[in-house]
């Protein structure tokens, strides 16, 4: 079997990664191990983060191309991260930053967690409460669309008005969380 | 100082309590990852913010009582000599990056070290709840409970979609992170661990060797967690570990039954010569005493061996690396003196046993 490095020499090491059942083999020459480093046996050099990056499917080298860094890059507002410097460290700077980076974010996610991207478990307790009726105001309404459907409008109007009292109560909670 | 003495004093009090099917499972750990809203993330928080962290925790754990847990202690990284830190990583109570890298750094512990919440860890808080055998439920219980009375004060980072924010998005979502310590020797003397990786791995779940480098496992202990933490309950990530360490529990005693049938006197044979190694050597690696240890362990579970208490594995396991044999020599130790020490520390632990029995 040739490197798949340089296609040109016989691959002599082997390692295969499986993530999430996914199996992903590399074979690569001794000279085209030695050059990528953390593949040579005994580095153990390979950290979590660095894995992230991996899935990223980041363009490796950045300091071929230094301007090309500081054009135009997104930049969160609050901490100043770069999508690079996430790239590279694999950690968010902060909060905002998942707010910055939103639409670069899913497909990262579905891959790590097994396809989801859409939180189901615990809410806070005490900021947490607008966020539970908000939950409830949202099936209620699917509710309420399914009546109509099935002209229920009795059962419709019961579920108008019950969705009313909670999107004031909701308001009156600060409009916070 | 007495060599009970020691043990006793470095040995965590949650460690003597008897957990479920604590022939097979030595250890659960519940752990929660959480940020607080305004705060930059430790990776790149200034000192003075890292500080502030440190300060608001603080303040709430001075002001208020958490149950019946309490006081906690909070240690402070920078003023910790290098050895006491080291000493906290062997008991799993701080993180090596917590100790190393973390910038104001701190950990705050309950008395009995069940529960240890670091600070300025990759993330902002780092709850964890340690329990002796198979009891993840009963961590996450405890974590959740301490989680609620933390953000009773506390603003944390939460997002309606995303859930918990953490700096990592490896673990955004729940912050959950559930994992059990597991002696598996005789899947891995049948050779049956190999097959069965594979599998535990493709349900998103995550098997390491630990007390080794690298992915080997040093004697014969695994640690299996769960990957995921988004889009899954919390209830659910534990309720789907629990049936694949049920399941691993079960393969782990079949074997063993196996090994008593198919091969007794072998295996009397690898009991008894690892344990006169363990009685007599005069110095010893790190990983062959894992591995003799590991053995003996087996032998004890299988009453090839009656005269000796199960937990000695859980205890050498810890005494015996770096940090408490310095700890206990009362001075740094070069590896060819550790390796003196350490012989010398298991055969006085047996010698305890021996007097014990007699």
């Amino acid at each position: 079997m040739l490197c798949h490095e340089c296609n040109k020499r016989e691959a002599t090491l082997h390692f295969t990664k499986i993530l999430n059942g996914e199996k992903n083999e590399i074979h690569l020459c001794d000279q085209c191990a030695r050059e990528k480093g953390e593949y040579l046996p005994g580095s153990n050099g390979f950290s979590i983060h660095q894995l992230l990056s991996g899935l990223l499917n980041f363009e490796q080298p950045i300091q071929n191309s230094p301007s090309r860094s500081l054009q135009s890059e997104q930049q969160c507002k609050k901490c100043g991260m770069t999508f690079h410097q996430f790239a590279r460290a694999g950690r968010f700077g902060c909060a905002e930053c998942y707010e910055t980076f939103n639409h670069k974010l899913d497909p990262m996610l579905k891959r790590v967690h097994s396809g989801n991207t859409v939180h189901i478990g615990k809410i806070p307790k005490r900021i947490g409460t607008g966020i539970q009726l908000q939950r409830k105001i949202v099936q209620l309404k699917e509710q309420l669309q399914q009546h109509i459907s099935k002209e229920e409008f009795e059962e419709a109007a019961k579920l108008r008005d019950e969705i009313r009292s909670l999107e004031k109560l909701a308001q009156q909670s600060g409009g916070e969380g | 100082m007495s060599l009970e003495k020691f043990i006793s004093e470095a040995i965590s009090p949650w460690m003597k309590n008897d957990g479920d099917e604590s022939d097979i499972v030595l250890s659960s750990r519940i752990r929660l990852a959480r940020n607080l809203k305004d705060y930059s993330f430790p990776i790149i928080a200034t000192t003075e913010e890292a500080s502030l962290v440190v300060k608001q925790v603080k303040e709430h754990f001075e002001k208020e009582k958490y149950d019946q847990y309490g006081p906690f202690e909070l240690l402070e990284m920078d003023d910790m000599k290098p050895n006491e830190k080291k000493v906290l990583v062997e008991k799993h109570l701080i993180s090596p990056q917590l100790s190393d890298e973390s910038k104001k750094g701190a950990v705050l512990l309950s008395s009995d070290e069940s529960l240890s919440i670091m600070v300025n860890e990759e993330d902002h808080l780092r709850i964890q709840c340690l329990f002796s055998g198979f009891q993840l439920s009963e961590g996450l219980v405890l974590a959740s409970g301490i989680d609620d009375w933390i953000e009773s004060k506390l603003h944390y980072a939460f997002d309606e979609r995303k859930g918990y924010i953490t700096s990592c998005p490896t673990n955004v979502g729940t912050g959950l992170r559930a994992s059990v310590m597991m002696h598996l020797p005789a899947l891995v003397i049948t050779k049956q661990l190999n097959k069965i990786l594979p599998a535990i791995n493709q349900l998103g779940l995550v098997v390491r060797g630990i007390y080794g480098e690298g992915s080997e496992a040093l004697g014969n202990l695994f640690q299996i967690s769960n990957q995921i933490t988004l889009g899954k309950s919390e209830e659910d990530i534990v309720e789907d570990l629990r049936g694949v360490v049920l399941q691993l529990i079960h393969q782990e005693r079949a074997a063993r039954e196996m090994l008593l049938q198919s091969s007794k006197l072998h295996l009397e044979d690898r009991v008894y010569r690892s344990y006169g190694i363990l009685a007599y050597a005069r110095t010893i690696e790190s990983k062959e005493a894992a591995q003799r240890l590991s053995d003996v362990r087996l032998g004890i579970d299988l009453k090839i061996l009656k005269e000796l208490s199960a937990s000695i594995l859980n205890e050498l396991m810890i005494l015996t690396q770096p940090g408490f044999l310095q700890q206990y020599a009362g001075e740094i130790l070069s590896p060819d003196q550790r390796d003196e020490r350490r012989a010398a520390l298991i055969r006085e632990r047996l010698n305890l046993e021996i007097e014990k029995f007699n």
